[in-house]
């Protein structure tokens, strides 16, 4: 199987447990009245959307009233609309011109930080540049033996340390020394999962953060924070809480391929701008897809060209 | 804007309040409020509306109390029907007759199905004397072997694995090797699989037939969202759950999906994971969680911690003397130290009544390092004998500590409300006739010793009125309660007293926001009391 027809059909199986819900509701060529609206808002709900759901059926209510929607089609387009125009496209991070490109990685405990690294290693080696990993995950047992075995797999170099419970800004620090010394393009700086209410561990964070950028000034250049895809509205106390402590640029949202929405990342991205970077796909190194607004739109609302497929 | 169930339901409660009587037509708009709490906390929106609907019956049903506060009616609806809906509680783990007892535990990946493992293991040990055998499963995961078996080092458990074996045949050896060295229990732990892996799902299934568990239990992520219904079905389907494990729950999530998954499941909710050591498993409580959403805390959660981690002779000989009205600078040092231990002061807040709403606070932890640092700065006869502290020797207290001098005056300061607001208890107490039971229920849980309650109980009440007075305040002050010990814990006090203690980060500082917050939990305080009596 190629590698576009294996995307598209992981892309699909979360595509149609989205779009069936809201063709659901409009099965048998139902009106627009208050029992569909109240359907189609618990459909955006269940994609993890919040309140969000209703301000965009109260939306949606408003035009029906103006005349402006007929039938499923309409709403799908004012849907796809509307949420569109809440998503930036975050595009790929960018690779500064000269020296190694910073990347330090953040998330609750589970969400899947390591194995991100490991697909984005993956996406820059394959783009012919040298990666070096920083196994700054020293808390979670063998969690460096973890990001070792994905290094070995992706050619990348390491550094680790071998104790358990090191300072993970000291690894940090000497990756980057690493980084710089043998001429690598780009760094990943691993971190221990930590729940973003233990202020202790978010501030172990920040010197994590700190450290970095004394050995070089504009490092980190990207601090992105891994999304559990699952996770509910949490996921935005996770975003403002971490963007608090160590200026996250931007997220990436892992685990997609279930049926798992991540409606989340529309308040986070209306809370705090936040670019979306990554989508996680899979549990393959190449599971990994640019974010694109519209894929992650129509997987919602659905559109009639998809869910026939 | 995100906001905690707690806070929804604070919000839809006060809507009613003051009404004498539910109607079918005043209650709407009460659970528009906890229906949208519900969302909000993640519970799927099913799972939302049938909780509503039962909750209106109820409350509008035969149930209905005379002489009670439409908006105490109210909230006593919720919360049975909370309890309800996510009872039974304590259920454990059946040990089979002729053992070995085989545990399966399944999940999505990054659940935290490896670390609840031995988080199990030693729980069972500990409560059952169980000789456990934990067994690597996860061949997919790198490291996830060598993950279980650092945790088996680190727990003393055993770890058993086939290198180049299949996960079923890992497990079916893993239980023959359970049988062979006498262990009793066995735990599998599997790689983490999405329930939609039509493959993967039936790899689980086919260990389930190879092992025949006694339990099967899904790990899931407390912050999971509406998808926690999916997935929850699905293995549900394929495994016939006997129980849940729900983890993460140290965080600020409110734990939505508990209610979903145990919804759609009907497996009961076992253990839930409240850290990142070990013995960060606590055994699952319907009412305390009830108790938490509701905003009403988790007492009995703190009671608990206070049980494992502080000595019980020392924590009376601290109370009796602050009653006794001889408590030194050294007493107030000691208590400090016994709710330090009882973990972050964040966890510790968020578990106390009325404190739900404030769960989002941030509280800096370095506060309670500088305090102890002004004390170990003291000799330990200016501990014993705080009244020798003058200018110079304050001077000296806050140079060995690195803080300026105001630091040793305010930490005096509230040095001498504790003691006197211990003082006025001691006395109401031992002087006075008290007539209402709460109050000397309270006084028994700062005695730390009092027959009126399971001395156990005491200690953890007591400890809250020294916490109350630690943070800063006088915390302490004689009243009727709802949890005994409690009753006289001013949880606005605690946070005039965070911030007066310099929290850097809280979101509202400023008197004016503390003076508002004092007020309204006192009046909630004051409810609360009624409603008790």
């Amino acid at each position: 199987m190629g590698l576009l027809d294996r995307l598209k059909q992981r892309l699909t199986r979360t595509r149609e447990a989205l779009s069936d819900s809201i063709s659901g509701v409009f099965r048998g060529g139902r009106e627009i009245d208050q029992e569909l609206l109240q359907n189609l808002e618990e459909a955006l709900y269940t994609a993890d959307l919040g309140p969000l759901a209703s301000q965009l059926v109260a939306e949606i209510e408003r035009r029906h009233k103006r005349g402006e929607l007929k039938g499923e089609e309409d709403v799908r387009a004012c849907l796809r609309e509307q949420l569109l125009g809440r998503l930036d496209p975050g595009g790929e991070p960018l690779l500064t011109a000269s020296g190694p490109t910073v990347f330090l990685i953040v998330g609750v405990n589970g969400s899947g930080k390591t194995t991100s690294i490991a697909k984005i290693a993956h996406r820059y080696t394959q783009a012919g540049k040298k990666v070096l990993l920083g196994a700054g995950d020293t808390f979670r047992a063998a969690a460096a033996d973890q990001l070792e075995i994905w290094a070995e797999r992706n050619g990348a170099d390491i550094v680790r340390q071998h104790k358990t419970g090191a300072d993970p800004a000291a690894v940090a620090f000497d990756a980057l020394q690493a980084g710089v010394a043998r001429g690598s393009d780009v760094i990943l700086i691993d971190t221990a999962g930590r729940l973003h209410t233990q202020t202790n561990l978010m501030e172990e964070l920040a010197k994590v953060r700190r450290v970095i950028s004394k050995v070089l000034p504009e490092a980190p250049h990207h601090t992105l924070l891994v999304l559990d895809g699952t996770n509910g509205q949490n996921a935005i106390q996770q975003a403002r809480l971490f963007t608090q402590t160590v200026e996250v640029s931007g997220a990436l949202v892992a685990k997609l391929d279930g049926t798992a929405r991540g409606g989340a990342v529309f308040a986070i991205q209306e809370d705090l701008g936040l670019p979306i970077h990554f989508v996680g796909t899979g549990e393959d190194l190449q599971d990994l897809e640019v974010f694109d607004p519209g894929t992650f739109v129509d997987a919602i609302v659905g559109s009639p060209a998809h869910t026939q497929s | 804007m995100f906001e905690t169930l707690t806070k929804r339901l604070t919000g839809s409660f006060s809507l009613l309040r003051g009404r004498r009587e539910l109607t079918s037509d005043n209650i709407q708009e009460g659970l528009k409020e906890v229906r949208t709490a519900l969302m909000e906390a993640d519970v799927h929106f099913q799972v939302a509306r049938d909780f509503t609907s039962r909750v209106e019956t109820r409350a509008l049903g035969d149930q209905r109390m005379q002489g009670v506060e439409a908006s105490e009616q109210f909230i006593h609806a919720v919360h049975q029907e909370l309890v309800q809906l996510m009872g039974p509680e304590d259920a454990s783990i059946t040990f089979a007759a002729p053992g070995p007892t085989v545990v399966l535990m399944a999940g999505l990946q990054g659940a935290g199905k490896t670390t609840t493992c031995a988080k199990l293991a030693v729980h069972l040990r500990e409560t059952r004397h169980s000789k456990v055998l934990m067994v690597a499963a996860d061949v997919k995961r790198p490291a996830a072997v060598e993950q279980l078996r650092v945790l088996g080092r680190q727990t003393d458990t055993p770890v058993f694995h086939a290198e180049g074996k299949a996960p079923p045949e890992v497990c079916r050896l893993g239980v023959a090797e359970a049988r062979r060295t006498g262990a009793d229990l066995v735990i599998l732990d599997t790689a983490g699989r999405l329930h939609v892996d039509d493959e993967m799902m039936a790899e689980v299934a086919e260990i389930a037939a190879l092992t025949q568990p006694d339990a099967q239990i899904l790990v899931a992520d407390a912050m999971t969202g509406q998808d926690a219904v999916r997935s929850a079905e699905a293995f549900n389907q394929k495994l016939a759950l006997t129980g849940v494990i729900l983890t993460k729950l140290d965080g600020d999530a409110r734990g939505g999906a508990a209610l979903s998954i145990k919804q759609v499941t009907g497996a009961p909710i076992l253990f839930v994971g409240t850290g990142e050591k070990v013995d960060d498993l606590d055994a699952f409580s319907a009412d305390r969680m009830a108790g938490r959403i509701l905003g009403m805390g988790d007492v009995v959660g703190l009671v608990d911690q206070a049980q494992k981690n502080i000595d019980e002779g020392e924590a009376q000989a601290s109370f009796e003397k602050l009653v006794m009205g001889t408590f030194t600078l050294q007493d107030m040092f000691s208590m400090l130290g016994m709710v330090r231990k009882l973990g972050p002061m964040k966890k510790v807040m968020g578990m106390m009544p009325g404190m739900g709403q404030l769960a989002d606070m941030d509280v800096d932890e370095r506060q309670f390092d500088r305090l102890e640092a002004l004390f170990h700065s003291m000799t330990p006869r200016e501990r014993l004998r705080p009244q020798t502290l003058d200018v110079a020797r304050r001077r000296r207290v806050a140079r060995g500590a690195g803080q300026p001098l105001g630091a040793v005056n305010d930490l005096m300061k509230r040095y001498q409300q504790m003691g006197k607001a211990m003082k006025k208890l001691g006395k109401l107490g031992l002087g006075s006739k008290i007539g209402g039971k709460d109050k000397r229920a309270a006084l028994a849980g700062l005695s730390g010793g009092g027959q009126m309650m399971d001395p156990s109980l005491g200690r953890g009440g007591g400890l809250m009125g020294g916490l109350g007075g630690l943070m800063g305040g006088a915390g302490a002050g004689p009243g009727g309660a709802m949890p005994p010990g409690m009753g006289d814990m001013d949880p606005a006090s605690l946070m005039g007293g965070a911030n007066a203690m310099g929290s850097s980060a809280t979101r509202q500082s400023g008197k004016d926001a503390a003076k508002k917050r004092k007020e309204k939990a006192k009046a909630k305080a004051r409810r609360k009391n009624r409603r008790k009596k």
